[in-house]
């Protein structure tokens, strides 16, 4: 007897966002509220940053709480109910525990169950991973709805009086759900890492310190807040081109540009390097969100979409990079 | 071919100006890139990956903070191309 050949999946041609949903913290913080303990300013954090304000999350919303609202919006927006979803994509970095995964819950809340779900930890291009499998899964035929979030409570994270990163954080998250498309919705995905460069964003100390060290007390955030900026800012520029032209398309043809909201100044050195025309819409929602990792690009796309900056169809090129360091990049179609 | 120490200057303090908007004759050797110029650490970094791209050089992040003055990273970048 032969061995049978294995069957595959039939397979759609492409893959799209159809829906963004978003959840932002209820707490509107302001420079003034923060500037104190890092012996700051309103104006210093505004020419340094751009933010205006940050938004926060109430002491008792988890990481799956502000999941759950995004992903609600984000499946009403598709006509879907959570149990047309086979697959839940959480990215996370601000999840308490380590398992189960926050993307397992989740989609019990959502009545996802029995799909498959998991957790991915690429920090601020968290969204840009999760949107890269999304595709591969819906395109293999591995899934037919994939719900991606990307979702951070920042907050449970700072130290207040940290000077490198604690003043930009927010919290968030912003939930997307992609399906199967006659047309490809969604491009390549150019994505990376350098490990080398580990040192750059991430915690005070190893989890594990806690048992060794007595008093090492709770991780917070830091980064080498100029070094990270020198990275994002001329690195990533290539690898934002490099997915505009595996999805062959020119700056001239997108309508949006929605990098990472880590820094104004990043978002505003990116344009530069990459040339952008005055006709592209930039995400800018870090001025009143704040810095919110995964969260952030689906957070000021659903933005640009609610704002009528951008319409159903238009073109976005979106970017994520942070620690890790890890980064990815595609070009989207709007939902 | 290397660049003389007075090239070096010249070339700096255009890129110090597109940066800042300030003029190019007042990037001067012994001018404190903070104190005298308000250069920012993020800026500098500007500053610093457009002169490696136009001494063919390479700064080290770990070395910026060494680059105090001007005369500082033009005598960095000189000798670096050396």
């Amino acid at each position: 007897m032969s061995t049978p050949t294995l069957r595959l999946p039939e397979t759609p041609t492409g893959s799209r966002i159809l829906s963004i949903g978003a959840a932002r913290g209820a707490n509107v913080v302001t420079n003034d509220d923060i500037a104190g303990p890092i012996d700051s300013s309103d104006e210093w954090i505004q020419q340094r940053t751009g933010i205006v304000t940050r938004r926060r999350a109430d002491a008792d919303v988890t990481v799956i709480d502000l999941s759950e609202e995004a992903a609600r919006e984000a499946l009403t927006g598709a006509g879907l109910t959570g149990a047309d979803i086979d697959t839940v994509i959480v990215s996370t970095v601000t999840h308490f525990e380590q398992t189960p995964a926050a993307a397992a819950v989740l989609a019990d809340r959502i009545g996802a169950t029995p799909a498959a779900a998991w957790d991915i930890s690429a920090a601020c291009a968290g969204f840009s991973y999760a949107v890269g499998q999304a595709d591969a899964l819906v395109r293999s035929g591995a899934a037919r709805y994939v719900l991606i979030v990307g979702a951070e409570k920042m907050s449970d994270f700072i130290d207040p009086t940290d000077r490198s990163i604690s003043f930009l954080l927010g919290d968030g998250a912003g939930a997307a759900v992609v399906g199967p498309s006659d047309v490809p919705g969604i491009g390549p995905t150019v994505w990376g890492s350098d490990g080398s460069k580990a040192g750059a964003i991430g915690q005070t100390h190893a989890w594990d310190a806690m048992k060794t060290t007595p008093d090492a007390g709770w991780p917070t955030l830091r980064q080498d807040g100029p070094s990270v900026f020198k990275w994002a800012s001329f690195q990533m520029a290539p690898i934002a081109q490099r997915a505009l032209d595996a999805a062959g398309v020119t700056a001239d043809q997108i309508q949006a540009f929605v990098p990472h909201q880590a820094n104004m100044r990043i978002i505003d050195q990116l344009i530069k390097q990459l040339r952008l025309p005055e006709s592209v819409v930039i995400g800018r929602d870090i001025a009143d969100t704040g810095n919110t990792s995964a969260a952030s690009i689906p957070l000021a796309t659903e933005r640009l979409l609610r704002e009528g900056q951008v319409k159903s169809g238009d073109l976005s090129l979106q970017i994520g990079f942070g620690a890790g360091l890890v980064y990815a990049a595609q070009v989207i179609a709007l939902p | 071919m290397a660049a003389t120490e007075q090239e070096v200057l010249a070339g700096l303090a255009e890129i110090v100006s597109e940066e800042t908007g300030l003029p190019t004759d007042a990037v001067v050797l012994e001018k404190s890139f903070t104190d005298d110029l308000d250069i920012d650490s993020l800026s500098m970094m500007t500053i610093v990956t457009h002169a490696e791209d136009k001494f063919d050089v390479r700064i080290p992040d770990e070395d910026v903070k060494n680059l105090a003055t001007v005369g500082d990273a033009v005598s960095y970048i000189t000798k670096a191309q050396a």
